[in-house]
């Protein structure tokens, strides 16, 4: 089909924007584990190794901690890292060196030095790999004063959000949901390139407004197509960026729409969620016609069987559900 | 008075070897048909090839002693009298499973076995055999706990941080690095400085020794030595057995990192063959033998995939249930 040719996956445009920022910036590199001879655990990182050799395309021994506090020292020193954890899981290893140095060495130097890291990693559920290797844990990023959080849920953001976080003078971690690796759509353009803190609407309505981000967004997208089928005119606004939020963003849309459910594959207790809805009842209190609803999943570790992973996960029928008595429809 | 503990190196002893190598590799090769036709999801990592290390280190085990593993540890739920049924069960996801069906192939667990599982972050185990084994110390009991990992968990701040723990607190551990050579797609050589790995405990003043891995009959006879030695002197020691994966990482790797070349030299050592030629040599095993070994593992192997076939899965009403002790979050 001709049609397939002019695809690219959000693996590719990953991959593209990788190799776009490693050609263009000598200080640029990429290590993490597996991420050359082995291709990328998820197959992101293919090839660049053969393009760009050992010295940029840097296998590490299985060491998070040790690794990500290299990139935070060599970002220090002059280099632009991209650190890749090949999931939020294993993120947890390094914990230590993103919140305790990555997070704090500007504001504890007085200002004195920056740490332009860039930290990428696949996050979240659905491949039916258990409960050490599917959390969404961004909520805990996105916590940390000194941090950058980015979800592109888009196969344009996968493109072109690298070369912003690359730009930006602090360390932004970005999430890649795992979901996301095969989505397909037509080869991004530079105006497609959009802010780096800025939400966006990848779909504008009257009724109410779907909030969300990274690997919930095309389920949420399905949800609106159908509830555009039952008379609902659903908005759905793409966070983007975790951290900072973009208050703006999600204050104009409540008052435009005046109802609002937030769907977030986090646990709901503690949740991004909570905090959006925190912020909406703050902010636009008075332009609510309903609570804010929130579509989470369910609080237990994800389980290995299809049947009980899927009920963990926020799907389009339970956001449908949420939407149409939120509308009144239910 | 503490004479090593020999390896029983008669003849039905090890033909039981033999047999329980072989019970591992035709189930993993079951499972590995199995997950082709999506019948087992997810990760699945093969543990063909390694089989003499499991094996071998059961023997010198006793029931109250304790295992923690990998993702790689069908092999050594298996050894570890772990019943078949259960484990294939865990493999669908059924509720008959040794975890309930929760876990899958990485996370394998057994209370009655003292099995504490399948550990799925690289490392993530060796803190836990440090506290099980620091549990039976204060409480005076005289048991061991043995811990199986890879040689790529080396490299992680947990090993090395366990290791100083159960050497400075002389804790009854048995550290098994299973060193296949490779982490995913990450040679030794590319992640090492010190590539013997063994060594590595010297350090910590742990008693170690490196093994053949592929030579089943060497891995129990150290394996004996190490647990004489952890049972007398009380502190823990440390076991390099040196082997090689023959299969892929796990399903998703297309092994651009490594030759079919090396593959095949491995191969002709693996500890199935080895032991079978070696049997053979000696007139000590018969093709009819044999044929009713392979005979008998087929059996249940099959049976196993018959049960877990007709196993339920867990009702998505008790999804909740076990996020707390006693009851539903
Ligand atoms: C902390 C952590 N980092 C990364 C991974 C991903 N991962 C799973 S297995 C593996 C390779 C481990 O190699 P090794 O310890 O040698 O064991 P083997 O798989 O060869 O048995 C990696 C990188 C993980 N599971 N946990």
């Amino acid at each position: 089909m001709a049609a397939d040719t002019e695809t690219i996956s959000y693996r590719e445009a990953v991959r593209l924007a990788l190799q776009e920022a490693l050609r263009s910036d000598s200080r640029v590199f990429l290590m993490g584990e597996d991420v050359g001879h082995y291709g990328g655990c998820y197959a992101v990182s293919k090839g660049l190794l053969d393009e760009f050799g050992e010295q940029r395309v840097r296998d590490t021994p299985l060491s998070e901690s040790g690794f990500v506090g290299a990139g935070v020292g060599a970002a220090l020193g002059g280099m632009r890292p991209i650190v890749e954890v090949m999931t939020v899981n294993f993120s947890l290893l390094a914990l230590d060196q993103i919140v305790n140095n990555a997070a704090t060495i500007r504001h504890m130097s007085g200002g004195q030095f920056s740490v332009p890291l860039v930290i990428r990693m696949a996050t979240g559920a659905g491949k039916q790999l258990a409960a050490q290797h599917s959390h969404s844990l961004e909520c805990w990023y996105a916590h940390v004063p000194g941090l950058k959080v980015l979800a592109p849920a888009t196969i344009a953001d996968a493109r072109y959000m690298l070369a912003l976080a690359l730009e930006d003078p602090d360390p932004v971690v970005i999430f890649e949901h795992v979901m996301l690796y095969n989505e397909l759509a037509p080869p991004p353009v530079e105006s497609d390139r959009l802010p780096m803190d800025k939400a966006t609407l990848r779909r504008s309505g009257n009724d109410l407004t779907l909030i969300t981000y990274g690997g919930s967004l095309p389920k949420v997208l399905q949800a609106a197509e159908q509830l555009s089928q039952s008379g609902i005119d659903a908005e759905v606004l793409d966070l983007r960026c975790l951290r900072p939020l973009d208050t703006t963003a999600i204050v104009a849309s409540v008052a435009r729409t005046h109802r609002v459910v937030i769907i977030d594959e986090g646990w709901r207790t503690g949740s991004l969620a909570g905090e959006i809805s925190a912020i909406i009842m703050e902010q636009a209190f008075w332009e609510l016609d309903a609570p804010v609803v929130r579509v989470c999943s369910k609080e237990v570790p994800i389980p290995y069987p299809e049947h009980l992973e899927q009920a963990v996960l926020p799907q389009p029928e339970d956001i449908v559900n949420a939407a149409k008595q939120l509308a009144g429809l239910a | 008075m503490t004479q090593p503990d020999k390896p029983h190196i008669n003849r039905s002893h090890l033909i039981k070897l033999l047999q329980e190598m072989i019970r591992i590799r035709r189930f993993e090769e079951r499972c590995a048909e199995l997950y082709t036709q999506q019948k087992i999801r997810g990760f699945l990592h093969l543990y063909i090839g390694e089989e003499a290390i499991a094996v071998g280190c059961n023997q010198a085990l006793e029931p109250e002693d304790a295992l923690l593993c990998t993702y790689r540890e069908h092999g050594h739920a298996l050894a570890r009298g772990l019943s078949m049924a259960a484990v294939m069960a865990e493999m669908y996801g059924k509720q008959s499973g040794c975890s309930g069906g929760r876990g899958g192939s990485m996370h394998l667990f057994d209370n009655s076995k003292r099995f504490y599982g399948g550990n799925a972050i690289v490392a993530g185990g060796l803190p836990l055999a440090v506290g099980l084994a620091l549990a039976d110390k204060m409480q005076q009991r005289n048991r061991i706990t043995a811990c199986f990992f890879g040689e790529g968990a080396a490299a992680e701040g947990e090993f090395h941080e366990s290791l100083n723990l159960a050497a400075l607190w002389k804790l009854p551990v048995l550290f098994i690095c299973e060193n296949n050579l490779y982490a995913m797609g990450t040679a030794l050589s590319l992640s090492e400085s010190e590539q013997d790995i063994y060594r590595k405990a010297e350090g910590y003043k742990i008693p170690s020794l490196a093994v053949d891995g592929m030579n089943v009959v060497a891995v129990e006879e150290a394996a004996r030595n190490a647990c004489t030695s952890i049972r007398t002197a009380g502190g823990p020691f440390f076991l390099e057995c040196r082997t090689y994966r023959f299969r892929a990482h796990s399903m998703f790797d297309s092994q651009l990192y490594r030759d079919k070349a090396e593959i095949e030299t491995w191969r002709e050592k693996g500890p199935i063959v080895q032991l079978t030629n070696w049997l053979r040599d000696y007139h000590q095993l018969q093709d009819p033998e044999l044929a009713e070994i392979e005979q008998v593992v087929e059996d249940e192997v099959e049976a196993a995939v018959v049960t877990a076939e007709n196993a339920d899965f867990e009702k998505v009403a008790t999804l909740t249930r076990d996020v707390y002790t006693g009851g539903s979050s």
